[in-house]
């Protein structure tokens, strides 16, 4: 990415913002353009070089019309007698898990930078932990999510009892603190020799050093790795929900409307877009902490 | 020093974990259901394979009608999804009792699992493979040289069974892994399609046949249903803890005054089928209503009428399942089992018990003149 002005000129500014949000726009149109294309114009057994499927069915049961995705949205679940429009059962699903995600990303968050400090303290712990660190994401998320749901079910300490939706949100945590805490490191380490020295030839403490100079210096390195956290919470949330089947989120409502798939094709897409509105949500707040911490985006890296 | 600052560490990051999560535990829905607060009740769970669905009827039945506080239990029922294993569950001790097929849970046994069938509830097997009329796919044997779905994961033993029956390997046919939807089947990618006459059967008739404009029809169908193939297994059954049989006396009576009501609850869901499927709704599951009573109307065809009192666990049906159960090989050549459960699998013991006490209340548990309703499915099951 580009320099981006410091603050200011906000004269070009507002043209860019229009001209951001017309591309925005611009490629969501483009997108149902393509759909709607393909659907019309598409082989309707599908693009199949020797036996696979390279492209997909044209058919109303593979691909709905957008309109008719939109349009279901509106209509009721068919889950009983009180049943609620789809968009609304849709909003209420991502917002439960939104905030499931927000949880798992808060506590990622905490323990992703703690371990960076930790790690940019001591040497010793940087060689001890980072390996562990990075040897964690590669155990497959669906099997730990059943014992993550087991071994949370047996706590218990006075009133506090343990409940399914914190064994989802630990779940995104576990794939959130990873990119905090390489970026976070990455960017603790990041100011010069010449400044650290300074510090130290002031004799200024090692906390101090670190809120003066290591955290603001590492704004840049953190900003990327908080939204890929961000994104990690948000599928460690969903696969989670599938997984442990957590009832009110946007996971399980995806497989439920999965099942109903062949007779009521477009409503399976209610929970994906859900799903999709829920990232929007997150990137969109992560966007919002990076206008807060403007002061401190000097020549953003990407993670 | 680096052991000390990587378990200060550790114990930090637990706390701040807790912490948080304790900040905010009041925000989350338990999926088990409301409880009464009387103290005298015995606190009992019970997994389910799947989430909450007609499957289950009887069991939201007997706990919205109160079947279970009458006997003085406490009952929550845990949803299953798809990484939950109801006996892992079980034999966790996470659960007091749970649902699940027989064939799935005697490979269980045979790894170690010390659990037992207290009570079959399903009596007759509900898995089918449905093919369209103009594949000409009526036995086992026409599987030969088509492709075949199947879900795996313990699904597909009677398939098997029945083809090697009919002499057909499992070389023979080409086997496809099938979704949770039936879109592969109605796209043709699948001429032979698994499908449990309760839901996935129904899949099919809430769905416009492009060619009619209608909905499809069973009269489009062929179905090779397993149980008139001689190759069906127990499925839907109630697993309890062996040890703890043995060794508890509390649980064993718990375990008699859990089937008793479940009986009776499944009683109920007989002879009021739109009740059962409103019950079963109103706890949360999200199929359509039309959906919704017919898996309740052909569960209870799975159940009733019973000869022997529901719950019976009939020894020619058990050896059936388990004589398929050793002798059936997969795609891989391997069998579910390699040698006889031991006596523990089962025992009707318990549901003899609850089915004397369930008489002398007048309770019909056999259903002799169970005459199932007729249900008009809706597009997309609505």
């Amino acid at each position: 990415m580009s320099e981006r002005s410091r603050a200011g000129s906000s004269g070009p500014r507002t043209n860019q913002t229009a001209k951001r949000i017309a591309f925005g726009v611009g490629g969501v149109v483009l997108l149902v353009a393509i759909w709607e294309l393909y659907k019309a114009l598409g082989p309707a057994t599908g693009v199949v070089v020797g036996d696979l499927t390279i492209l997909p069915r044209t058919t109303d049961l593979a691909m709905p019309h957008v309109w008719d995705m939109i349009g279901r949205l509106f209509e009721p679940t068919g889950g009983g007698r009180d049943a609620m429009p789809v968009w609304l059962a849709v909003v209420q699903a991502s917002v439960f898990s939104l905030g499931v995600a927000a949880v798992g990303w808060v506590v990622g968050v905490v323990v992703g930078l703690l371990l960076a400090i930790l790690m940019q303290r001591f040497r010793t712990a940087e060689s001890a932990v980072l390996p562990w660190i990075i040897l964690s994401q590669t155990v497959p998320l669906i099997a730990i999510a059943p014992l993550v749901r087991r071994w949370g079910s047996q706590l218990e300490f006075g009133d506090f009892s343990w409940e399914n939706w914190m064994s989802v949100a630990v779940i995104a945590s576990y794939l959130a603190f990873f990119p905090v805490s390489i970026g976070a490191l990455r960017g603790l380490n990041s100011p010069d020799t010449i400044h650290v020295e300074l510090f130290r030839s002031y004799g200024v403490g090692w906390w101090k050093t670190l809120f003066v100079l290591r955290l603001p210096a590492s704004v840049p390195y953190l900003l990327p790795a908080l939204r890929l956290a961000a994104a990690n919470a948000v599928i460690g949330t969903v696969v989670a929900e599938v997984s442990i089947g957590l009832r009110g989120g946007i996971g399980r409502m995806i497989i439920e409307y999965a099942q109903q798939a062949s007779g009521d094709p477009a409503k399976t897409w209610a929970p994906i877009f859900g799903a999709v509105a829920v990232g929007l949500v997150a990137a969109g707040f992560i966007a919002l902490l990076g206008v807060l911490l403007r002061r401190y985006r000097r020549g953003e890296v990407p993670a | 020093m680096k052991h000390s600052t990587r378990l200060i560490s550790g114990v930090g990051a637990l706390a701040v974990t807790a912490l948080a999560l304790a900040g905010c535990s009041s925000g989350g829905s338990s999926d088990s259901t409301d409880s009464a607060d009387s103290g005298d009740l015995t606190p009992v769970s019970l997994q389910l394979q799947w989430y909450s669905q007609a499957q289950f009827a009887g069991y939201y039945a007997a706990l919205d009608q109160g079947y279970y506080e009458d006997e003085g239990l406490d009952v929550s029922i845990l949803e299953g999804a798809a990484d939950i294993v109801p006996i892992d569950v079980l034999t966790g001790g996470d659960a007091d009792f749970a649902i699940s097929w027989v064939p799935k849970v005697l490979g269980s046994i045979e790894q170690g699992a010390a659990v037992t069938d207290i009570a079959q509830i399903f009596e007759r097997s509900g898995t089918t493979q449905i093919s369209m009329k103009d594949a000409n796919i009526t036995s086992p044997a026409d599987l030969k040289g088509k492709t075949v779905g199947s879900w795996g994961y313990g699904n597909e033993w009677e398939l098997f069974a029945g083809m090697q029956k009919a002499g057909v390997n499992v070389g023979d046919i080409s086997l496809v892994q099938q979704a949770f939807d039936m879109n592969g089947f109605l796209a043709g990618d699948i001429q032979a399609a698994q499908a449990m006459t309760y839901n996935e059967y129904a899949q099919v008739l809430e769905t416009v046949n492009p060619a009619t404009g209608e909905l499809y029809t069973p009269e489009e169908l062929n179905v090779i249903n397993w149980n008139d193939e001689g190759t069906a297994m127990l499925q839907d059954a109630i697993w309890a803890d062996s040890d703890r049989l043995a060794s508890d006396s509390d649980y064993a009576d718990t375990a008699v005054k859990f089937i008793k009501a479940s009986i009776k609850g499944w009683a109920y869901a007989r002879d009021n089928p739109e009740e059962a499927a409103k019950i079963v709704t109103a706890s949360g599951s999200q199929l359509g209503e039309s959906h919704q009573l017919w898996m309740t109307n052909e569960v209870n065809k799975l159940i009733w009428p019973s000869e022997n009192g529901v719950g019976m666990i009939n020894q020619d049906e058990w050896d059936q399942t388990v004589s398929i159960a050793k002798g059936t090989e997969n795609e891989t050549g391997a069998t579910i089992i390699t040698s006889d459960p031991p006596e523990t699998a089962f025992s009707n013991e318990y549901v003899e018990k609850a089915l004397s006490e369930l008489k002398d209340e007048g309770v019909d548990v056999n259903g002799a003149d169970f005459k199932p309703i007729t249900v008009t499915l809706k597009e997309g099951g609505q």
